[in-house]
């Protein structure tokens, strides 16, 4: 069950004004491509190997054709004229001497560059064939297991971070075998910051493993092995966030991860990367989502463990309608945009519970088709153990009661340690209890049309609305500007990764867009 | 008699004074089984209780059970002889420090940081200033109590001591990761000299953080303190708190560092970010 009290024109009304705001920054997408994209598109070609000292050889190719200025023209088309130019060679030497003199390349005439990019877009034709077939293969062991618990239940989401994928593998596997239908492998800190993907398996990371294309093949190998055994299949999720969207993006496509985090502010807000470089970067990592059927989550909750959680319960509810503009502007169906939000209100207070449905059932209703993703209590979690397992189990009250789909678990020992064995067991098996034992409860209740449900939903849309017309009046690079979201101020120059920003060429060259816009 | 008067034994409670129970959680590596249950047993016995009652085993995964054991122990401890420091640096959570500065100190407390000289290494400044934290523990910028500025990478240090100065700062943050022939002390001192230069040294708080600093060293460089590896953002937000109060001349004042303090975290080890390229 999942009762909306809000007026319909306001939610249109709303819907149009972010998806205006989100307009107005596709426009600039648009124009600019970044390092990160680039590298994407490199690796993407299949330059996937790291050079000496572990520096990945797509950050090495892409920095010297930024060094030399002629990133505009897009990498795929300098991989192409370097190929061309030393047949044979390996692409980093072949991609270093054209870039160390560029302007001494003769320039080609236009038979022989639409030549180049017709080769060029056989390559990436081919590459997206094959990653397509690992897409269908993923799809594939989906469809011959049984999906969560039962129809109608969330996923069980628990996280495993002990830094060392081998060790995340063993925890992955018994959190499997107790219920887990989503595993996420938390990153290693600060990963987000790197502009670059690191290479290989992680065996000492520090609070998590590094996103690498190594590990997520071993854990997915890992989870493979365990859905067979359990006959039900189990998730993957990772972050595409960070200084690497794209790139990881690709890579989680790549080794068949079902899930992503993902989020067109959440790096601008709350790791400073510049917004720019985010705004483009979230848009070829969500064309990949689409493309590869990842189902991706968004930070909203991040909002609610910064500021109040009631009093910017709002900025949850914009802040999702403006991801729902971006991620349908970069071809997202809404069955793959699992909008994020969290049971976070302070329960020191009165009827916490009711102002939490109020939110998890606006939030079900205003995406009917999203796979809600809902996050548990951690800004008001405490040392006592015993205390947190009865929190979390409210929030998977209003969970199975509302309708989400993917519950994360409780962040049991949050600002104490990383989940045991054993806090990941109680979560699992209080879950199942309270889902078994709600699981029609929501059919039976209906909350009273003016009662405090009721108000508080229509109270937090109309302060979502507001938002959203002062955004769209502004612009989002405005908004964002006067603190309008998360209670941080970002300027569009500002924060990391500016200078991997770079405005396109007129002959600009990106054969997988034109194939995942469409045009190709 | 008379100095058994002075003591006050006591022994932990749970349903009869001085029974002595202990209610235990873990889990064991092995499936299942009865052996399993005595091992769980005997993990309490080794522990030093008796009259254990392994209350729960259940299958936690294939290979690992899960037990709630309890038992008794059978020590006991004299309360009056347990001698703890002054409270003075007892580490405030994030809504109880927010409160103490709203209090004591009526105002927003203004930090600015920066990786300073050559260094880009930001992953620590980072960590301590921005928003997300680090390690589950909240950045300085998420505080409301506190202004927090990040320059960045690559601050000359006059210009870290101009903006300081600018903004009013109340402590200073640098950062340095990148330690090759003891660059970090050269740009260190730099610092400390500007700061005097520009007649802020007295009057603001400064803070040296990296992989390789430590309280000693940052005193010798002319700083109020040093954070090494594994800091909290929350460490150096109480940190700076007790120091602004000692500067103010209200008691408590801090002992040594703030950074000493008993923490609910684990200890965290030295981060190897960045070692890759």
């Amino acid at each position: 069950m999942a009762e909306l009290f809000v007026d319909a024109e306001k939610i249109a009304r709303a819907r149009e004004l972010a998806r205006s705001a989100a307009k107005g920054v596709q426009a600039f997408i648009d124009r600019h491509t970044t390092v990160s994209i680039e590298r994407t598109v490199l690796r993407l070609l299949g330059i996937s190997g790291a050079g000496t000292r572990g520096a990945p050889l797509a950050n090495l190719i892409v920095d010297r054709l930024r060094d030399a200025g002629v990133l505009h023209r897009g990498a795929a088309y300098w991989l192409g004229r370097a190929l061309r130019a030393a047949p044979g060679k390996d692409p980093l030497h072949a991609v270093e001497r054209i870039a160390a003199h560029p302007e001494k390349l003769p320039p080609l005439g236009a038979a022989e560059d639409e030549q180049l990019r017709e080769e060029m877009r056989a390559e990436a034709r081919a590459a997206v064939r094959e990653l397509k077939s690992r897409i269908e293969d993923r799809k594939q062991r989906k469809r011959a297991l049984r999906i969560g618990s039962f129809e109608g239940a969330p996923w069980k989401y628990v996280i495993v971070a002990t830094g060392n994928i081998h060790d995340d593998v063993e925890q992955a596997r018994a959190a499997a075998q107790q219920g887990a239908d989503v595993i996420a492998v938390i990153r290693s800190t600060a990963q987000s910051l790197l502009d670059y993907v690191p290479h290989g398996a992680t065996t000492e990371g520090f609070g998590g493993t590094y996103a690498t294309q190594e590990n997520f093949r071993i854990m997915r190998e890992a989870l493979d092995e365990e859905s067979q055994k359990l006959g039900r299949y189990v998730h993957l999720t990772n972050y595409s966030s960070g200084l690497c969207m794209p790139e990881i993006a690709f890579m989680a496509a790549y080794e068949r991860l079902d899930m992503l985090l993902n989020d067109a502010m959440y790096g601008i807000l709350f790791r400073d990367i510049n917004m720019q470089r985010t705004f483009c970067d979230q848009y070829f990592s969500r064309r990949i989502c689409a493309f590869a059927e990842i189902i991706i989550n968004t930070g909203e909750d991040n909002y609610i463990t910064t500021a109040d959680a009631d009093e910017a319960a709002h900025t949850v509810i914009a802040s999702q309608l403006i991801n729902e503009g971006f991620a349908r502007l970069a071809g997202m169906k809404d069955e793959l945009i699992g909008f994020g939000h969290s049971f976070e209100i302070d329960p020191a207070r009165e009827d916490t519970l009711l102002r939490e449905f109020a939110m998890a059932m606006m939030v079900r209703e205003l995406f009917p088709e999203s796979p809600i993703k809902y996050m548990p209590p951690t800004k008001h979690k405490e040392g006592d153990i015993f205390f947190s397992h009865a929190y979390d189990v409210m929030s998977d009250l209003v969970a199975i009661t509302t309708g989400q789909a993917i519950q994360l678990l409780g962040m049991m020992t949050e600002a104490m340690h990383n989940p045991f064995l054993m806090d990941r067991y109680v979560a699992l098996k209080s879950a199942s209890y309270v889902y078994r034992g709600a699981r029609h409860l929501g059919e039976e209740i209906r909350f009273k049309p003016d009662g405090i449900v009721a108000r508080r939903q229509r109270e937090v849309f109309d302060q979502a609305l507001a938002l959203l017309e002062e955004v769209a009046k502004d612009g989002m690079m405005a908004a964002i500007g006067k603190a309008r979201f998360g209670d941080t101020a970002r300027r569009p120059d500002g924060g990391k990764g500016l200078e991997g920003v770079v405005e396109k060429g007129p002959e600009y060259f990106n054969p997988f867009l034109e194939i995942l816009e469409g045009a190709a | 008699m008379s100095a058994d008067k002075d003591k006050d034994l006591i022994r932990p409670y749970g349903d009869r004074k001085d029974d002595g129970v202990i209610q235990l959680s873990f889990v064991l590596p092995v499936p299942c089984s009865e052996k399993a249950k005595e091992a769980a047993a005997t993990v309490a016995k080794k522990l030093g209780l008796s009259h254990v009652l392994v209350a729960a085993m259940e299958k936690a995964g294939e290979s690992y059970s899960f037990f709630v054991v309890y038992g008794r122990t059978h020590m006991q401890l004299d309360y009056n002889a347990i001698e703890v420091p002054e409270v003075v640096h007892r580490k405030h959570g994030f809504d109880e420090l927010n409160e103490a500065i709203r209090r004591d100190l009526g105002r927003r407390i203004v930090v600015i940081g920066a990786c300073i000289g050559t260094d880009s290494h930001t992953t620590g400044i980072d960590a301590i200033m921005n928003m997300k934290g680090f390690a589950g523990d909240y950045g300085l910028e998420r505080y409301p109590m506190f202004r927090a500025v990040n320059l960045g990478s690559q601050v000359e240090p006059e210009k870290l001591v101009a903006r300081a100065k600018e903004e009013g700062a109340d402590a200073v943050l640098v950062s340095k990761v990148v330690t090759q022939r003891e660059v970090h002390k050269e740009d260190a001192r730099a610092l400390i000299d500007a700061a005097r230069q520009q007649g802020i040294f007295d009057k603001t708080i400064f803070l040296f953080g990296g992989p390789r600093v430590d309280h000693k060293t940052a005193l010798e460089l002319g700083f109020d303190a040093g954070f090494g590896p594994g800091t909290k953002p929350s460490d150096v937000a109480n940190y700076i708190y007790y120091r602004l109060l000692e500067r103010m001349g209200r008691p408590p004042p801090p002992q040594k560092t703030a950074h000493g303090t008993q923490d609910a975290t684990v200890p965290a080890t030295g981060e190897k970010l960045g070692e890759t390229l």
